[in-house]
């Protein structure tokens, strides 16, 4: 049984990040930001995973688990914010928390 | 080419399909159940990997808790119809260049990247739940794993410190 | 005894700390008796120092005394240490003494002005810091005196500082002087850096060695040391401070622009001789120099009618003879000269002093007469210093060093028959003034009442400088006169003599005659002119062909008008041009420039994190492509 390229592999990770990129640049929106940092988290959790499984070991998915660890500490946190930032700014806009310019 | 690597190529097409929808929804909800679809997608180009492990803790506590979360605190914000007239205006056709542009170059720089190594083929053999447990209870992953336990409990005080409404303003 | 001799200068400046300290508290009295109590006791001290030395075997009269080390940088070390040899001692009897009588005479005229204490305070500083400067055993040391008397002069010439007009005066010789000091600072420099040391004894003994005469370095470094002689002591081109300098009370005019400060430069030359004779070029222009600034000051002297400036251009005009004799190489002619001088114009400024403030602060000549009925003491003291000043034969000190000079002019191989003939008319021209200054004043009709006759603490200053303006001539006598060359004899171990050309050495006699006889033809000219037929005078300096003359002498040749034009205009224009200041836009622009680009890096600072996040991705791509193809 032949399995697949790791090139390949990677190339879907990144593709899928690059989404997620696209994401968080576009939308102004802070759950959608959200929720595309939570794409590139994935994506960048395969390309682990088919590291690991090209070598035949264990240590991709170990990652991928820390990576799942720290992402549902991040959401935890990050929707909590998002919670705060509806409460102080009325809005959900990312561009109207702006006031740290100049 | 076997099962399981087209089984691999169709979910990854699935995923990024899914994926792009997600991102350019006007709907949060609907972009929400997108992206979910996209995380199921992954989760069995996981399991075609030969990661049958982390395939379901994939399904688990990404699309099942992860998403769920963001699911309640949409519900929790109440923000109503008035959001998606909102972002109508906001995702104007305009904004997509810039972001498309930078993104096609740093993708073509990692693709070049990846097609220069090359490599044998990845998921020949499984790698089962057994095995990552008892590579976790490694002395090489201990450390990362009570970190990791910290990082959780650190983001659970956070979340209910930070998400407490109305009765003390931070 | 002569361990004591650092107390000479150091009692003035205590007196100076004293009364810059308790100045108010101690009042008038007070006052008075700390400031002529220091320069007494110095005095005594001085006095008995000079008995101390000349008890010493003659060939052996020389006493040092190094206090501490000053500087010690490489091999250069200069000391604060004294040096007191003939030439020392003479200056240092001949300042202590003056300025001892000046002060007391002071305690009288300044009785009703405001800050006495503080006059009396730089009084003594000013006699401190000359004490130094001709103490010295090191010429760093001699410059710190050299400054400190500058700054004196400056601060006693604009004492009365209320008036603009006194502060203007101060200024104008505090700046003219310091072009010249400038000059001696970087003549001082070469002389370290070439010799080493600074330190008078040494520092000749190796110019001897190292230098050959006439190569270019003794030449700089003398002409340097010229250029701050020249300043400090009113020659051409830096004359045109002292006649304005008169603004400042009369004392100090006396003092300072008399008998003392303005004669640090003849010291400076002679104590420096050895150098100069290695730079016969730079001897030569001293000798021009003072020449020349006899005659035009002398002239100048002659169309004056304010009294003070008429001594102060005769001031210029007796040290143009101090440098002349230096220049031909007789340099004890010239300290005797010096010596001479302090007392006969000390003398005549004190009298004017007198004249001036009885007469409620009438300066125009033409506005006294008949003053000798009415101030009889003054008068006969005046009479003597002016006798002294016109070297009237044989009776007066003036005539025994004038002719000194005349004679060593004469023969000397570096002088000859020109300078002499400069010298002769200035002679000339001195009495000339000089008489017309006192028939204008103290002959003819009142026209002035004095308010009241002066006291003793005035006339006994005059009375005792009018003795000295007689005897003091009397230590040196020609081969003709009795032959008793005490002074020169005295000052030989350091000053050596002067040279004589074999030919002329024994034309003393008839040069003597020719002298005598120019002087009292002067002396008859003056009378007849200003004294028989006052008008004549008058009539000749209106008339049109000389009305021009009198003008052109009046303003002291033109050199503040020529000043003006080159260095104070083009000056001042350019500070009116460059009121924005070229070199401040240079750090302006530095300051322009960060804001400018703070501003522009304002604008990356959006706040919006979408932004930021593109941030991050160009940086990612930025480095990857740096990663991959470089």
């Amino acid at each position: 049984m032949d399995g697949v390229p790791m090139s390949n592999g990677l190339i879907v990770a990144g593709l899928l990040f690059s989404l997620g990129l696209i994401g968080v640049l576009v939308r102004r929106n802070v759950i959608f930001i959200l929720l595309s940092i939570e794409v590139m988290l994935n994506a960048a959790g395969l390309a682990f995973v088919v590291a690991g499984s090209r070598w035949g070991q264990a240590d991709g998915q170990i990652v991928f688990l820390f990576i799942l660890a720290m992402a549902a500490a991040e959401v935890a946190v990050g929707l909590a914010l998002v919670l705060r930032l509806n409460d102080g700014l009325g809005t959900l806009d990312a561009d109207a928390a702006s006031a740290l310019r100049g | 080419m076997s099962a399981m690597t087209t089984t691999f190529y169709v979910a990854s097409l699935v995923a990024l399909v899914a994926t792009a929808l997600a991102i350019a929804q006007k709907n949060v909800v609907h972009g929400l159940l997108y992206l979910i679809v996209s995380l199921l997608a992954v989760a069995l180009a996981l399991f075609a990997l030969g990661a049958p492990f982390v395939a379901a803790l994939e399904v688990i506590v990404y699309a099942g808790a992860i998403m769920v979360l963001f699911v309640f605190v949409i519900m929790l914000l109440n923000r109503g119809p008035q959001t998606v007239a909102e972002e109508r205006s906001w995702l104007t056709p305009r904004m997509w260049v810039g972001p498309i542009v930078l993104t096609i170059v740093l993708a073509a720089e990692l693709v070049y990247t990846v097609t220069r190594t090359g490599g044998p083929a990845a998921g020949a053999a499984i790698v089962d739940a057994r095995q990552v447990g008892t590579a976790l209870f490694d002395v090489r992953y201990a450390i990362g794993v009570e970190l990791a336990s910290m990082l959780l409990l650190a983001g659970l005080v956070g979340a209910y410190h930070l998400g407490r409404r109305g009765t003390r303003r931070m | 005894m002569l361990d004591l001799l650092w107390l000479v200068p150091a009692l003035p400046f205590a007196g100076f700390l004293v009364l810059v300290a308790l100045g108010r508290p101690l009042g008038r009295t007070g006052a008075a008796t700390v400031g002529v109590g220091s320069i007494a006791a110095s005095t005594v001290v001085a006095f008995l120092c000079a008995a101390a030395l000349v008890a010493l075997p003659a060939g052996d009269r020389v006493f040092s005394q190094t206090l501490w080390t000053w500087v010690r940088v490489g091999g250069f070390a200069p000391g604060i240490g004294f040096h007191l040899d003939a030439l020392s001692l003479v200056m240092m009897l001949v300042v202590t003494f003056v300025s001892l009588l000046i002060h007391v005479y002071s305690t009288a005229f300044m009785r009703c002005s405001e800050g006495f204490a503080r006059f009396f305070a730089y009084m003594n500083l000013f006699v401190g810091s000359m004490l130094v400067l001709v103490l010295a055993g090191d010429l760093l040391l001699l410059y710190l005196g050299w400054e400190g008397v500058g700054l004196c002069s400056y601060l006693l010439i604009g004492f009365w500082y209320r008036d603009p007009v006194n502060a203007d005066a101060g200024r104008k010789a505090f700046i003219v002087t310091r072009v010249g000091d400038t000059a001696m600072a970087i003549g001082l420099f070469l002389l370290a850096t070439e010799l080493g040391t600074l330190e008078v004894q040494a520092l000749m003994e190796r110019a001897a060695v190292h230098w050959l005469p006439g190569s270019t370095l003794p030449t700089l470094a003398a002409a340097l040391l010229l250029g701050g002689a020249v300043g400090k002591s009113a020659q051409l081109p830096l004359q045109t401070w002292l006649p304005d300098a008169m603004a400042g009370p009369t004392p100090v005019s006396a003092l300072i622009h008399a008998a003392t400060m303005v004669t640090a430069g003849v010291y400076l030359i002679a104590r420096t001789h050895v150098l100069f004779a290695l730079a016969p070029a730079v001897l030569a222009a001293v000798a021009i120099v003072g020449a020349a600034t006899l005659l035009l000051a002398g002239a100048s002297a002659l169309v004056q009618h304010d009294l003070k400036r008429v001594l102060a251009y005769s001031t210029i005009s007796q040290i143009g003879y101090m440098f002349l004799a230096l220049g031909v190489g007789a340099w004890s002619a010239a300290i005797f000269h010096f010596m001479t001088h302090a007392f006969f114009k000390a003398l005549l400024f004190l009298g004017a002093g007198v004249v001036i403030q009885t007469l409620h602060e009438e300066h125009d000549i033409f506005r006294m007469g008949g003053l000798r009925r009415e101030l009889p003491v003054t008068f006969w003291t005046f009479l003597i210093g002016s006798a002294s000043l016109a070297a009237v034969p044989l009776v007066t000190a003036g005539f025994y060093s004038k002719d000194l000079i005349l004679f060593d002019v004469w023969a000397s191989p570096l002088g000859g028959p020109w300078l002499w003939l400069a010298g002769l008319v200035g002679a000339g021209l001195t009495s000339l003034y000089t008489f017309r200054m006192v028939f204008v004043t103290f002959f003819g009709d009142v026209q002035a009442r004095p308010a009241e006759r002066p006291g003793p603490l005035f006339t006994v200053p005059l009375l005792v400088l009018a003795v000295l303006a007689v005897g003091g001539g009397f230590v040196e006598l020609s081969p003709t006169l009795g032959h008793q060359p005490h002074f020169t004899e005295f000052v030989r171990p350091v000053l050596p003599a002067a040279a004589h050309v074999p030919g002329r050495a024994t034309d003393v006699a008839w040069l003597q005659i020719v002298a005598g006889i120019v002087s009292l033809a002067s002396i008859g000219v003056a009378w007849a002119f200003f004294l028989r037929n006052p008008r004549a005078a008058g009539a000749l300096a209106r008339s049109p062909a000389l009305a021009r003359v009198h003008h052109f002498w009046e303003v002291g040749w033109g050199f503040d008008w020529l000043y003006d034009r080159v260095f104070v205009r083009p000056l001042v224009w350019f500070a009116t041009v460059n009121v924005g200041d070229v070199i401040d836009r240079v750090y302006d622009g530095l300051a322009w420039s960060s804001r400018s680009a703070w501003r522009l890096l304002t604008v990356t600072q959006t706040g919006r994190v979408r932004w930021y996040a593109g941030g991050v991705t160009v940086g990612a791509i930025v480095i990857t492509t740096l990663v991959l193809f470089l």
